[in-house]
């Protein structure tokens, strides 16, 4: 029951969350000194009419004053009908969707991968405070912090795709297979890198935070209590500490998502890789409104889905906040 | 043995790196040297380098040209610089111009409280609801791109949680009992503004405008790297990077390799700074 108002009540907040979002991105789209018939006309502009134009204009319903646009793409929204991407010449939920499963195969790859490696880090430089591999996990962690992303891939792309030769250069399948065609493996040997640059980077915040919750579990009281009962370094990390730091790595993990979808435009962008972070740049540089606005919409909804999860799992998890209290 | 022993201690005491507080202006005063290093270097090497030399392209490094050459024959170490000069200058324009939405968003937030607070805390949720780069790619979009539109969006996204920051430090001010008792001697609010909030609250500014400078750089770099940023007029170091995308598969690696170096270890030296600058003015660990 308490579950149940827990759901209802993200989801009322997602909804107004989404309604102040979409009026102030569209607020701020019309604003844009980018014609959008321009845009959508690109390269053909010599070849277009001043009537076509208009006429382009008219379908689009430019000529109406952005509130009564803005409650007419509302309308529809509401509908499921976000419009259509004039880059793509399709339906902006289709485009959404195919891209955001070749996403969804990357993103979960890299955060699976970043939170356990993260954590292991974390963990070692933790239990090891001041020594030396304490130290060079937190340069690497520090170091990661100020790394480009993109130039992080682009290295991974030079010695493993260029000089090793192990992985291919770009895209998501061979060349002249179709991305829907392409076997398992071929799928997972073209997400191979994409998948290790995120993780690399997604690997400082959940190391820093691990060690971090470590070093002040093992100066608490209980674990001073343990101590003097005989329990050996390890056993006493295994014992008291690992509870005790797993559930705020979790709960950071899910609030990365974030950062994660932010690093997938970027590694997108140099492998090639044919994903929802790619169409954003698409729709940005080429001026595609109605994807953009659906973008944006899309991304908070991901991003907030992993935040209420993260609420989630620690009402689930923690008894000493567990829904339903004492029952 | 004691007149062995004693001189030990005054001897620790003068090397530079002997206490937490030494360490820490060493490290600023290293920071602060190499963006001096950049910027002077940026503007005086000689622009020869820049020139298009046919007979001397995709050279690997040598000492002549310690980061190679490009495609064109032009030396990249002079590129880089030029590149990095220009990124350096962009980022702190916008993170000054967030810093300073950060502050007087802040300030309103904590100090007209009701209505206006309420309307503060919903916009900074919705901004931190969308991801970073989602937002930047958005506004530099608004912006029709280019100059303007890599520092808006830059200046536009940063400044959530300086202002943040801020307002919670007013609030905890305002509650104060010095400042209360201030007000009970009659003092005016711009009296106590200058005695009692100012002080606090510059330390937190001027640390808070150094700690943007590190992401405001990366994210320039980021949407200049997709294209949305910089025109290739420009070439900062986004655009270098992105344009040696195209000649990595030849094997030139030190196009991409040798610049982007360059920017982490820019982007660090400011966190170096920023950091340790907080650990000075910070109370709690300034006497460490």
């Amino acid at each position: 029951m308490k579950l149940l108002l827990f759901v209802v009540k993200k989801l009322a907040r997602l909804a107004v969350l989404l309604i102040a979002l979409s009026m102030a991105a569209f607020a701020l789209v019309s604003l844009s000194p980018i014609d959008p018939v321009n845009a959508y006309i690109g390269a053909d502009m010599l070849r277009v009419s001043p009537e076509q134009r208009a006429q382009i204009a008219e379908r689009w319903g430019l000529n109406d004053p952005p509130v009564q646009r803005y409650l007419r793409w509302m309308g529809q929204a509401l509908q499921g009908d976000l419009g259509t991407s004039s880059i793509y010449r399709q339906p902006v939920i289709t485009v959404i969707g195919q891209r955001f499963t070749a996403s969804l195969a990357l993103m979960s790859a890299a955060w699976v991968l970043s939170g356990v490696l993260g954590f292991t880090l974390g963990v070692l430089a933790g239990g090891n405070e001041g020594s030396p591999l304490d130290r060079v996990v937190r340069w690497f962690a520090y170091t990661l912090a100020a790394t480009p992303t993109f130039w992080l891939a682009l290295l991974l792309l030079i010695v493993f795709s260029v000089t090793l030769r192990w992985t291919p250069i770009c895209c998501a399948a061979p060349p002249g297979v179709l991305p829907e065609e392409a076997t398992l493996l071929q799928r997972i040997h073209h997400l191979m890198l994409p998948a290790a640059t995120l993780s690399i980077i997604g690997v400082a915040n959940i190391a820093l935070h691990t060690r971090q919750k470590l070093i002040a579990a093992l100066h608490s009281d209980y674990a001073l209590f343990a101590t003097a009962q005989g329990e050996k370094r390890w056993g006493l990390i295994w014992q008291h500490g690992l509870r005790n730091i797993a559930l705020p790595a979790i709960t950071l993990q899910f609030a990365s998502l974030s950062e994660l979808f932010g690093g997938s435009v970027l590694a997108e962008q140099v492998f090639t890789y044919p994903g929802l972070g790619q169409a954003t740049v698409q729709a940005g540089l080429r001026g595609d409104v109605p994807l953009l606005m659906g973008i944006v919409l899309f991304s908070a909804i991901f991003v907030f889905t992993g935040n209420a999860l993260a609420d989630l799992i620690y009402h689930v998890i923690d008894p000493r906040i567990r829904l339903g209290g004492g029952a | 043995m004691s007149d062995m022993s004693l001189p030990a201690p005054v001897h620790r005491l003068a090397t530079p790196f002997s206490n937490r507080r030494r360490q820490t202006l060493w490290a600023i005063g290293l920071s602060l040297s190499f963006l001096a290093l950049i910027v002077v270097l940026g503007q005086r090497l000689d622009p020869a380098g820049l020139d298009t030399n046919l007979q001397a392209r995709n050279q690997a490094p040598t000492w002549q040209h310690p980061f190679g050459t490009d495609w064109l024959g032009r030396d990249m170490l002079t590129r880089t610089l030029r590149g990095l000069t220009i990124s350096l200058a962009v980022g702190v324009i916008a993170s000054a111009l967030s810093a300073c939405i950060g502050l007087l968003i802040g300030l309103a937030s904590a100090t007209l409280g009701g209505w206006v607070d309420t309307v503060i805390t919903w916009v900074i949720d919705m901004f931190l609801s969308l991801p970073h780069l989602v937002a930047l790619i958005l506004i530099a979009f608004v912006f029709g791109g280019g100059l303007t539109g890599v520092i808006a969006s830059v200046a536009l996204t940063h400044w959530t949680g300086l202002a943040r920051l801020i307002r919670a430090e007013v609030l905890q001010l305002k509650t104060a009992n010095y400042v209360q008792l201030s007000e009970r001697l009659g003092r005016s609010r711009i009296w106590i503004a200058r005695h009692h909030l100012l002080p606090h609250l510059i330390p937190q500014f001027v640390v808070g405008l150094l700690l943007l400078f590190p992401h405001a750089i990366l994210h320039e770099a980021g949407i200049t790297f997709i294209g949305i940023g910089l025109s290739p007029h420009q070439p900062a170091v986004g655009i270098i990077l992105s344009e040696s995308m195209r000649h990595l598969s030849t094997g030139y690696w030190w196009l991409a390799a040798l610049p982007g170096l360059s920017l982490l270890v820019m982007v660090k030296s400011f966190d170096a700074l920023g950091e340790n600058l907080r650990a000075l003015l910070d109370p709690k660990t300034s006497q460490e």
